[in-house]
């Protein structure tokens, strides 16, 4: 089912959590098709939870998740996978096959869903692999990568069945200069030429807002703060401001909560 | 007291939650594997990986096992003259028991490791995570040819393990011993029987060979993504299956044999 919205992914009043802890705790947030949304905030607080409940990987203990119409949790096993079809994923760590090499791993999509022939496979690989720069490297096995080779491997492997839509889990982490700068061209370019919308969770300010259209901030299960990169640049609020100027004290705390300085180490005994 | 109630009301939930993921599990893979024989390659690379690549081990092991069975029998045996006796008793224990057993316990000890291992990595890796992204179900594409395999695997490295172990008594007990090599096959060939023996002994190895291959591709699956967590998944393989087929082992023992 096609929807001509221009909302691809609808968040209603969806709350989720396990172990008696609250991660999500009635959450509204859309994203737009054909731009690129930034879901930012400290570690720990979800962000890659919210992209795996996206993809109906993990359930909401309550509200909803549509995308592109079709309500996630709703779906059928099949129509849950065939959705998926329509949905790429670069998970952190690229999640490369690690006992193929790189050109199986682009091309494993193409083998398990279509039965086009070896050449056709051959070429739409080498067009995928050649997008993000890595055309030359298509022997290589996932562990004689770098971790930002790896992650373009995963761009290509995600870009293979020409999706809607991809989600970026926290892409420039560990990334040198150069391989930050690629990934967010790739990215970029990726949403500009291929007409799919993005979606980059990421705690990376700078890069991030470099290339985002519009940012939701999240914290402690909630929206904190949305906008365009310049809005929340322009943002007055104290949280919005410790996360994008990177200040180490304020409404988040630098000290993890404790009790009594003082009294803990007078009368304090044991752990 | 309330301590120690609630401890073992805790434990007693947790094993139930575990067993009732496990026999999910199993259904999942069950209902993948009619799709595997489309793709036979898939188990082909399997067999390799999880069969042929512990035969080395089983051919040793079991021709070591046939030698100090041979040594012990024949020895003892001497004794109260019944040495003529050796190869049928040698036989009859390698097909009933050691075979199936032993060969559970090195394919949990070996292969099934390995699989644990390898899943669990896999696991934590994101590779599982990945595939289910991509639309392909990993237990169907993964698990199903991996089960499939070990479950294989079993029965026909059993045979191998009692066919060498036969071998290896007959090298003690006949080449060094100096028992008569027609008494040694023709004592095997009058007790044991085809149907009460062998294909029992099969039978075994065929139900260790499914609880082998279910708990190592389970331990993996149900393994907590961390390198503790799949240390101690392979750790439980290797337990579980060990504990499974030796009580196995007596409760179709009972059945099988008993009068």
């Amino acid at each position: 089912m096609d929807n001509n919205d221009d909302t691809l992914i609808r968040i209603r009043d969806m709350s989720f959590g396990y172990a008696g802890r609250t991660i999500f705790d009635n959450v509204n947030l859309d994203i737009q098709r054909g731009k690129v949304t930034a879901i930012m905030g400290p570690s720990g607080t979800g962000k890659t939870t919210l992209l795996r409940l996206i993809g109906g990987q993990l359930r909401p203990t309550s509200g909803t998740i549509e995308v592109d119409g079709q309500n996630v949790h709703k779906l059928s096993h099949r129509d849950l996978y065939r959705l998926r079809k329509r949905m790429g994923m670069l998970f952190q760590s690229g999640a490369l096959l690690s006992d193929i090499n790189v050109f199986d791993n682009v091309a494993f999509p193409l083998r398990e869903h279509t039965k086009l022939p070896e050449s056709m496979i051959r070429d739409l690989v080498l067009m995928k692999l050649h997008a993000v720069g890595l055309r030359g490297a298509r022997s290589l096995m996932p562990s004689e990568l770098s971790g930002g080779m790896a992650r373009r491997v995963a761009m290509a492997r995600a870009i293979t069945l020409d999706p809607m839509m991809i989600m970026y889990d926290e892409p420039f982490t560990g990334q040198d200069p150069i391989s930050m700068g690629i990934l967010v061209k790739l990215i970029r370019d990726l949403n500009l030429n291929l007409g799919i919308s993005s979606i980059v969770v990421s705690h990376d300010v700078a890069e991030t807002s470099s290339i985002a259209d519009y940012i939701y901030l999240v914290s402690g299960g909630k929206v904190v703060e949305h906008g365009t990169p310049d809005e929340l640049n322009a943002s007055e609020s104290d949280w919005t401001r410790q996360f994008i100027d990177g200040l180490p004290d304020g409404p988040v705390p630098f000290q993890y909560p404790a009790e009594d300085y003082l009294q803990d180490l007078l009368e304090g005994t044991g752990l | 007291m309330m301590n120690v109630i609630r401890i073992l009301g805790r434990k007693s939930l947790h094993s139930f939650g575990r067993l009732g993921r496990g026999f999910i599990f199993l259904l999942q893979i069950l209902t993948g594997i009619p799709q595997l024989f489309k793709r036979p390659r898939l188990i082909v690379q399997q067999l390799y990986s999880v069969g042929v690549m512990s035969m080395t081990i089983i051919v040793v092991s079991g021709l070591f096992t046939g030698m100090v069975l041979g040594l012990q029998l024949f020895n003892t045996m001497q004794d109260f003259g019944a040495e003529q006796s050796v190869g049928s008793v040698t036989a009859l224990s390698l097909v009933r028991e050691l075979g199936p057993v032993l060969t559970a316990i090195f394919f949990a000890g070996l292969a099934g490791t390995s699989l644990t291992a390898e899943i669990g990595l896999m696991k934590t890796t994101e590779q599982l995570s990945g595939m289910e992204m991509m639309a392909v179900d990993p237990v169907h594409r993964v698990i199903a040819p991996r089960f499939l395999a070990g479950f294989i695997s079993v029965p026909v490295l059993a045979l191998m393990f009692s066919a060498v172990a036969i071998q290896g008594g007959y090298f003690v007990s006949v080449s060094l011993l100096g028992l008569d090599s027609s008494v040694y096959w023709g004592q095997m060939q009058n007790i044991v029987d085809w149907d009460d023996d062998i294909l029992n002994g099969v039978i075994k190895s065929v139900v260790f060979g499914f609880v082998a291959a279910w708990i190592a591709v389970f331990e993996g699956y149900d393994a907590v993504p961390t390198s503790e967590g799949v240390s101690r998944a392979t750790i439980r393989t290797v337990v579980h299956t060990s504990l499974s087929v030796l009580g196995l082992d007596f409760i179709m023992t009972a059945l099988m044999f008993g009068d």
